[in-house]
């Protein structure tokens, strides 16, 4: 090992292996350093219970520990045990929670070590594509705040599960359909087992009819359970589009079902003609399969709202006369007193009485940087409190306030967005009238010439137009291609919204976090040298942006020593550097501490000023950089057919000059959006066709749940990837535009697909109306048709690495 | 070839076994999450070999 990368190992945490800046005041553990307490903490409990092995695992979380005080009070309410816990006999609760954080194997390790570091749970199992822990516990032994407190120092923040009502609903239906699949596999199987003993016989010799008899019945004997189970719910949906008048492919799959079923069970009473139950059989599982992918892929809307709530604390602190209790936040009422500490999340809309302070409400503007706040000032639920405590009277509590109703807007919109009506339903309408007018005209040309075939070639018609590929082609290419567009790091929770892509329309892309890094970086410095490791020490112990803008604008430069920090403040900085004394902070907080009035100062970003013993040393201009791929992969939309705009809580003149850079016209930007204007935006763009919306934030929440298509980008909040339809797990703006590229793809493998089944449809139509369709040549068809689409999807090109 | 009176039931006893325990399987949830149990057997392993 080289000397530098000696110095780098030393230099990280030994929990999250992140750079410990602040070496002099490390947390130190014999010769280990840790980033923060949580790290120390996490570090500490998984070497107190033999766990060390953990950092030896492979694919380890490369997330940082957030070291939270959090109580989590809160979670033993009685309240709270109604709503989510469940008794289990023999005296344990059972509990599901939701958990942030969740990637990897090392995540499931270490969830499912729970009971191990608390005596009392007894077990702990995590479901990673539903970021759930199902926990059990002993309620004599422990406490379920206790269990959230290990998770949360875990670096899994725990939050109530969903409730259970909706999503038992949905795990019911997957159970159910998996149920179906499988009992129509089942006899399907074993249908064509004796279908094929019935051919062998067609082919040769021919089979005693004692045995064709013995066989023919066999079949109707399977065919009626299939039908009268897994295959009702064609009928049911055939029913439905029937009623709703809405054409549904459910339609055609009944009559056909229905036909061949009457016939072929006339047929085999009558013991002559062809039974057709063997198609039938094959049909209702190869349908139910194409139903499932479908049912998986498909948006849950319903899910949107639930994690949501997560956004705001589930407790909070009340001051009651000289004593501070931790209630949950659903308590709360208007007139209360909040003890709001820094690093807490408000629970509720307000105004100050107490203290001075930053907050962090990104949530609202999407912007990082922190904004100041006095007494007086109103402050909103969901903003972190980033520097000091402070107290606060509540005005608007639970679904009063603004985040609650922004929330509930994302609600609303994803339940009444239209959703999109997939190819294969549209061609359904014409299909139906199309094959039962062909089937009269196939009965009526036929009555005249040979009455008793008439029928049986009308019956064959409607069969072997079954749109079995029909329906399967567009659910088996789109799971396809979902499967590879995960492995390039874009999941897609809509399938259907592949399609909205494959189209043209407006793309609106949020400003910070999505076009520019969301992270503040130094942009412009003006000043010494000698300054910088001034300011890097007195900067040393801040987790403000601002603060770590300097650390990593300059890595290289290693911080003074001796260090006194006089006061912090929501302006700035205060401190000793040896003899010197040095303010760190924005204008009009640094001019306080000056001789003499600076002259007047332009620069673009939000400047922060330097002075030590109260002159002007230095000034500098934080900025937001624009990502790398952002013009180019603006550009490459534009040439695709989409417009694109930018929409932004941030002030006109930076939006206007971002705009600039990335070669959006600036009346397509919009600036100083609220959640809720993003949303109208939206709206009125969806008039004149699609829209996209690409975005970070729990302000771009609203919008994406309304648009035609939500896309998340690489390190958006956890709101923002819920109401969203797509997440990109890479950074940049590029994974959109191969995304879209990918969705074209896809609709033209769906496409290819679907003309190919049409054709065969046609193929069959001619056969039958002409009375050249045997039961055999029937009985090849169908399967073969649907073989031809499964390999049409495997083989489709669809998502691939390098954008074309 | 009367012997297919008696094969062809016994058969389908088997299938219907065979279906109910999936049907079984499938109730109690052993296929609601396919991800999970497959990191399970990953981890564990290198945890044995640590």
């Amino acid at each position: 090992m080289t000397a530098t990368a000696e110095l780098v190992r030393e230099l990280t945490c030994a929990h999250c292996r992140l750079p410990v800046v602040d070496v002099t005041d490390h947390h130190g553990h014999d010769a280990l350093l840790f980033c923060c307490s949580g790290c120390q903490t996490a570090w500490s409990i998984l070497h107190d219970h033999g766990l060390g092995g953990y950092y030896t695992l492979p694919e380890r979380r490369e997330l940082a520990v957030t070291s939270s005080s959090r109580s989590f009070e809160e979670f033993d309410h009685p309240t709270f045990h109604e709503l989510h816990v469940r008794g289990l006999t023999g005296g344990a609760q059972r509990v599901v929670l939701v958990v942030e954080g969740i990637h990897c194997a090392s995540c499931v390790w270490l969830v499912e070590r729970v009971p191990l570091l608390v005596p009392g749970v007894i077990r702990a199992e995590l479901n990673v594509r539903r970021s759930e822990v199902a926990l059990e516990w002993d309620p004599a032994a422990t406490r379920l705040s206790a269990i959230a407190q290990t998770l949360a120092s875990l670096g899994y923040p725990p939050h109530p599960g969903s409730g259970g009502a909706r999503e038992d609903v949905r795990r019911k239906e997957e159970r159910a359909s998996l149920v179906r699949i499988g009992i129509a596999g089942a006899i399907a199987i074993n249908v064509m087992l004796a279908a094929l003993a019935m051919y062998t016989g067609w082919f040769g010799p021919g089979l005693d009819s004692q045995y064709e008899h013995f066989f023919r019945w066999l079949s109707l004997g399977l065919v009626i359970p299939a039908i009268a189970g897994p295959g009702r719910v064609f009928f049911r949906g055939a029913w439905a589009a029937i009623r709703t008048r809405a054409l549904h492919l459910d339609l055609p799959i009944a009559v056909a079902l229905g036909a061949g079923f009457v016939r072929g069970a006339i047929n085999t009473v009558d013991g002559n003609g062809p039974v057709y139950l063997d198609g039938i059989a094959i049909l209702i599982f190869l349908l139910l399969v194409g139903r499932y992918l479908q049912q998986r892929w498909q948006r849950a809307a319903t899910d949107a709202s639930e994690l949501l709530h997560s956004l705001t604390p589930h407790g909070c602190r009340v001051v009651e006369g000289d004593e501070v209790r931790e209630v949950p936040a659903k308590a709360l009422t208007p007139g209360m007193l909040l003890d709001v500490r820094a690093g807490d999340t408000l629970a509720a809309d307000g105004v100050i009485e107490r203290g001075q302070t930053t907050l962090n409400t990104a949530w609202l503007t999407g912007e990082s940087l922190p904004v100041s706040a006095n007494v007086g000032d109103t402050v909103l639920a969901g903003t972190l409190n980033v520097s000091a405590p402070v107290q606060v009277r509540v005005t608007n509590a639970g679904e009063q306030t603004r985040v609650a109703r922004v929330l509930q807007q994302v609600e609303e919109s994803a339940l009444h967005r239209a959703p999109v009506v997939l190819l294969a339903n549209r061609i359904a309408g014409w299909f139906v009238v199309v094959v039962l007018t062909l089937a009269v005209i196939t009965w009526a040309l036929w009555v005249p010439r040979d009455p008793s075939a008439a029928m049986d070639h009308a019956i064959a018609l409607l069969i072997v137009t079954c749109p079995c590929a029909l329906a399967m082609a567009t659910p088996l290419s789109v799971t396809v291609a979902l499967g590879r567009a995960a492995r390039l790091g874009i999941l897609v929770k809509g399938g259907d919204s592949l399609q909205v892509l494959a189209g043209r329309g407006t793309i609106m892309l949020d400003k910070t976090g999505t076009i520019t890094t969301g992270e503040s970086a130094l942009a412009e410095w003006q000043g010494p040298e000698w300054v910088k490791p001034l300011v890097l020490a007195v900067e040393a112990g801040s987790l403000h942006p601002v603060a770590e803008g300097f650390r990593r604008a300059w890595p290289d430069v290693s911080p003074a020593v001796g260090v006194e920090t006089e006061h912090v403040q929501g302006g700035g900085i205060v401190a000793h550097v040896g003899e010197r004394q040095v303010v760190v902070g924005s204008p009009r907080f640094v001019t306080t501490f000056l001789d003499q009035a600076p002259a007047r100062h332009e620069s673009v970003g939000t400047p922060v000023w330097v002075a030590v013993d109260g002159t002007l040393t230095a000034t500098a201009a934080f900025g937001d950089p624009v990502r790398h791929d952002a013009a180019t992969s603006v550009q490459a939309l534009e040439s695709r057919g989409w417009r694109v705009e930018m929409l932004s809580g941030d002030a006109a003149p930076v939006c206007r000059s971002v705009a600039q850079t990335i070669g959006i016209p600036v009346e397509r930007t919009h600036a100083e959006s609220t959640p809720e204007s993003k949303r109208l935006a939206v709206e009125e763009k969806l008039r004149s066709g699609p829209v996209v919306m690409v975005g970070d934030g729990v302000n771009d929440a609203a919008a994406m749940a309304t648009a035609s298509v939500g896309i998340a980008v690489h390190g958006g909040a956890e709101a923002a990837l819920v109401s969203s339809d797509a997440y990109l797990t890479t950074a940049g703006l590029a994974p959109v535009v191969t995304m879209i590229d990918g969705a074209r793809r896809t609709m033209r493998v769906v496409k290819r697909n679907i003309a190919f089944s049409l054709a065969y449809n046609l193929l069959g139509i001619a056969l039958a109306m002409t009375g050249h369709l045997d039961p055999v040549v029937a009985a090849i068809m169908m399967p073969l048709s649907s073989l031809t689409v499964v390999a049409g999807a495997w083989y489709g090109r669809t998502f691939r690495r390098e954008p074309a | 070839m009367n012997i297919i009176y008696v094969v062809l039931p016994l058969a389908l006893i088997v299938v219907l076994a065979a279906l109910l325990a999936y049907v079984w399987a499938a109730k109690s949830g052993q296929f609601d999450d396919l991800e999970t149990p497959a990191l399970r057997v990953v981890v564990e392993d290198s945890e044995r070999q640590a």
